[in-house]
């Protein structure tokens, strides 16, 4: 994974293509401005491509608090009605822990640990988005 | 046993906007880091004040954040403060419930905070504002020794 380095404070959000897949890597801290920016380029560039898959990297971000966990969470859920497969990758032990503790658990949401352990998935399942992933409404 | 906390370390910090939010767990993280809590806890401790940042901001209409190092003998910690003079909050019991919001976020802020640090208490009266102060101390288990990283 090629990222330009983080600059604390003005965080580049990168968005990916690889074939049918949108690789997003998030990093540094996130302003809420741009995780809700972000949430509405994700979904438009998902509408505007063959798009069915989608990684959000979480690997470079040192917190998720109520608010970006809701910001990812809302980004899977709209990726879903546009019918693409989201899979997070890369949080960090420390911000699972405390994920756990302050009670946000992104029930629903599919990780895995590394990015390109995602992007296993995805070859194996191609169009992940099909009828058999109505996950119930969480 | 009261922990000494010298207001001349005390750091202020404006809460007016999305900027000064990520500044805030700027800071906290390099105060945390500083003190010797573990990595562990810098998150926690960074995640709460993220959080009652953000109700400083959204429901008190922004105001600050003190920042305050503690000593008690051979224990560090840190102190931090929120405090705004927005509308305040009308029953605090309610407030601190998960999953209880006004605000349309998902009601985890105040209760998911007071289960990441030592102690949180809230101050407020309805029309006069919010103070909300943490504390949380570098627990034996998780401390870094200065220098280890
Ligand atoms: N500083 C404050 N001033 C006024 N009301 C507040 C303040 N902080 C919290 N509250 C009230 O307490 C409620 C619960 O706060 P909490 O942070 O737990 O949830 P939230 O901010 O609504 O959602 P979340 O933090 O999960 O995004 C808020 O909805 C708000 O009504
Ligand atoms: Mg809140």
């Amino acid at each position: 994974m090629t990222a330009p380095l983080p600059v604390p404070g003005t965080p580049a959000v990168p968005v990916l293509a690889l074939g049918n897949i949108l690789l997003v890597t998030l990093q540094g801290d996130l302003h809420d401005g741009m995780a809700e920016q972000l949430q509405q380029d994700i979904t438009e560039r998902i509408a505007h491509s063959a798009a069915d898959g989608l990684v959000i990297d979480v690997s470079g971000v040192d917190i998720v608090d109520s608010f970006l966990g809701r910001v990812i969470a809302e980004i899977a859920a709209s990726a879903r009605l546009m019918a693409a497969r989201t899979v997070l990758c890369g949080m960090r032990p420390a911000v699972a822990i405390t994920l756990v503790e302050l009670g946000l658990t992104l029930p629903g949401l599919e990780t895995v640990l590394d990015a390109a352990r995602a992007l296993e998935l995805f070859a194996q399942a191609p169009s992940g988005a099909g009828p058999d992933r109505s996950e119930g409404g969480t | 046993m009261t922990p000494a906390s010298d207001p001349a370390t005390a750091t202020s910090l404006p809460i007016g906007s999305d900027a000064d939010l990520a500044w805030v767990r700027h800071q906290v993280r390099q105060f945390a880091a500083e003190l010797g809590f573990g990595l562990v806890q810098q998150t926690k401790i960074v995640t709460a004040a993220s959080e009652l940042a953000r109700n400083t901001l959204v429901h008190g209409g922004g105001g600050q954040a003190r920042i305050t190092p503690l000593r008690n003998g051979p224990a560090s910690g840190l102190q931090l403060v929120f405090i705004d003079t927005g509308p305040g909050i009308r029953d605090v019991e309610l407030a601190m419930t998960d999953g209880y919001t006004t605000g349309g976020g998902l009601g985890l802020g105040l209760s998911g905070a007071r289960r990441l640090v030592d102690e949180l208490a809230i101050e407020t009266e309805p029309g006069q504002g919010t103070v909300v102060t943490l504390v949380a101390w570098v627990s034996r288990a998780s401390a870094v020794r200065p220098g280890s990283g």
